[in-house]
């Protein structure tokens, strides 16, 4: 049996009238790649943002790394890193001061803080660019220095919203196999939403569909597919079966102005 | 990760000056915001300051009106740089850089006192044009390194207060438009009802009060007995500096309660 090192147990947000995350129960091991989907406005968001202690549960309670959100947030914060959708390096300073003011904020002992950066460099192939500033980074090297930067103290737990969007195939690719780099040399488990299904498909161990708050599909893609039964099923039907068509969600304003501004900064 | 313990204290002004050290590193790479700030001062010394002391209209007492407004001016630059550097906290908020700094384990008070102190910082720039200009105009400074060490730490200080309160109002309005309104409509106010360009005593009876209640009139105070050759407060220099440390103490401690609102 591995590690758990994520346990959700009924936790639920409201805003008001409204409520965001319905009860959500869920478990994932350590080491394992777990994507979370749905539509715009399905809760994916709030429910990271719970999980990273930027948003207190209404109910419910989740363990993170070990450590509760409610009572323990600076231990949950140390375990983890957070790579939040809207781009979140600083396009005034350079890379490497980018990764340097993260090594000193997480307490990196100050003889290690060099090699670290060094090491996060080099593995996120930025080497050569830490001396420019980050506002004349492409929008793959941004993402990759952000992954850079929120890995730098070997989080047990990598939350990624979002972390392909706006960029170009290519980039996409090059990310995505540094996250499953991470995964193999430090066995950093990884927690991402993402409404693409393909890299859902190629890269997750197990996948959750959210719709209005729930979590209605959990499992690996084959069991998924498998789950509608009669015959095969692409993951694209699995997510129209559960998340239903695209019209009747698709997030509010704010959402989706907010994705738009950042795929703009990254494309 | 490291099990090495560390005293919440020092970690709190350790991680202060961490997040001051990268404000101000971004003004290393870009300073053109420096040089555009100096006019404004440069302004009403040179026009406001030479009309008014030569219409005589301001009784200022043993002291000629120039040599009275220039600490006045001094704060003022300090106060208008300040009360708009909540802004860049929206920017950083509609970017991911607020929430990425919030998912961290640095204290909150860190992260708000460490800004206070860059947008301290960055007015001192603002007392080397006063000074400057104040020289040529012929305004009798005092010149001995304690005076002139406590006018810079009276700068950084009062941009700290001030940053703060404009950082707690952008937590609370989130959004540029409502904070470059908020920030206008206080301004003025902040301002006009201190001793920053007139004596209080000049004011009528209903708006004495006012400047009071007003941090930047305590500033104004110690600059002004600070600055220039043989002047005294008017209220104490401990009552200003008590003054001007506990707001801010106050005020660190709200917008430390309210900076994680802008992650959610």
């Amino acid at each position: 049996m591995s590690e758990v090192v994520l346990d959700i147990k009924s936790l639920t947000r409201r805003f008001g009238a409204f409520t965001a995350v319905d009860s959500v129960t869920l478990s994932v091991d350590a080491g394992e790649v777990f994507g979370l989907l749905g539509s715009n406005g399905a809760g994916k968001t709030t429910t990271i943002k719970m999980l990273i202690t930027l948003l207190p549960p209404s109910s419910g309670e989740a363990r993170v790394a070990g450590f509760s959100i409610a009572t323990q947030a600076v231990d949950v914060r140390r375990s983890i890193g957070y790579v939040p959708q809207a781009v979140s390096v600083d396009g005034s300073l350079t890379g490497y001061e980018n990764l340097l003011i993260f090594a000193k904020l997480y307490d990196l002992p100050r003889g290690e803080r060099q090699a670290r950066i060094q090491e996060a460099l080099e593995f996120m192939d930025l080497a050569a660019e830490s001396g420019r500033l980050v506002s004349q980074y492409s929008g793959g090297m941004v993402r990759r220095l952000e992954i850079a930067q929120s890995t730098l103290h070997r989080p047990r737990v990598l939350f990624l919203d979002e972390p392909t969007v706006g960029l170009d195939p290519i980039a996409r690719d090059a990310v995505w196999k540094h996250l499953a780099d991470l995964r193999t040399n430090y066995g950093t488990t990884l927690f991402f939403t993402t409404h693409y299904l393909e890299e859902a498909q190629s890269h997750c161990d197990r996948i959750a569909i959210m719709h209005l708050g729930k979590l209605d599909a959990l499992g690996t893609c084959t069991e998924l597919e498998a789950s509608l039964g009669g015959g095969s099923h692409t993951l694209d039907e699995v997510f129209v079966h559960y998340a239903g068509s695209a019209l009747d969600s698709g997030g509010n304003f704010h959402d989706v102005s907010a994705e738009r501004a950042t795929a703009q900064r990254l494309g | 990760m490291t099990a090495t313990f560390i005293h919440p204290f020092t970690g709190f002004i350790e991680k202060t000056f961490v997040v001051t050290e990268f404000e101000l590193r971004k003004l290393r790479h870009d300073f053109t915001e420096l040089v555009t700030r100096a006019l404004q001062p440069a302004l009403w010394l040179l026009i406001f300051g030479q009309v008014f002391s030569r219409s005589g209209a301001m009784h200022t007492g043993n002291v000629p009106y120039l040599d009275f407004i220039a600490p006045g001016i001094l704060a003022q630059s300090v106060l208008f740089v300040a009360i708009f550097y909540g802004i860049n906290v929206i920017w950083e908020r509609d970017l991911g850089i607020v929430q990425k700094f919030l998912a961290s384990p640095t204290p909150r008070a860190a992260l708000v006192l460490g800004k206070g102190f860059s947008a301290g910082t960055r007015t001192l720039s603002q007392a080397a044009i006063v000074y400057c200009l104040s020289l040529i105009l012929g305004v009798k400074l005092n010149g001995s390194p304690l005076a002139l060490l406590n006018v810079l730490v009276l700068v950084v200080l009062a941009a700290t207060l001030f940053s703060t309160f404009s950082l707690i109002i952008a937590c609370i309005v989130k959004t540029r438009e409502r904070f470059m309104g908020v920030g206008q409509v206080l301004t003025m106010p902040l301002f006009f009802a201190s001793n920053a360009i007139y004596p209080t005593t000049i004011m009528p009876g209903w708006l004495k009060t006012l400047p009071h209640l007003n941090p930047l009139t305590y500033v104004v105070d110690a600059l002004r007995t600070f600055m220039l050759a043989g002047s005294t407060s008017a209220f104490g220099l401990s009552r200003d500096y008590v003054v001007i440390l506990l707001t801010t103490a106050i005020l660190v401690f709200i917008g430390a309660r309210l900076y994680p609102r802008l992650a959610t």
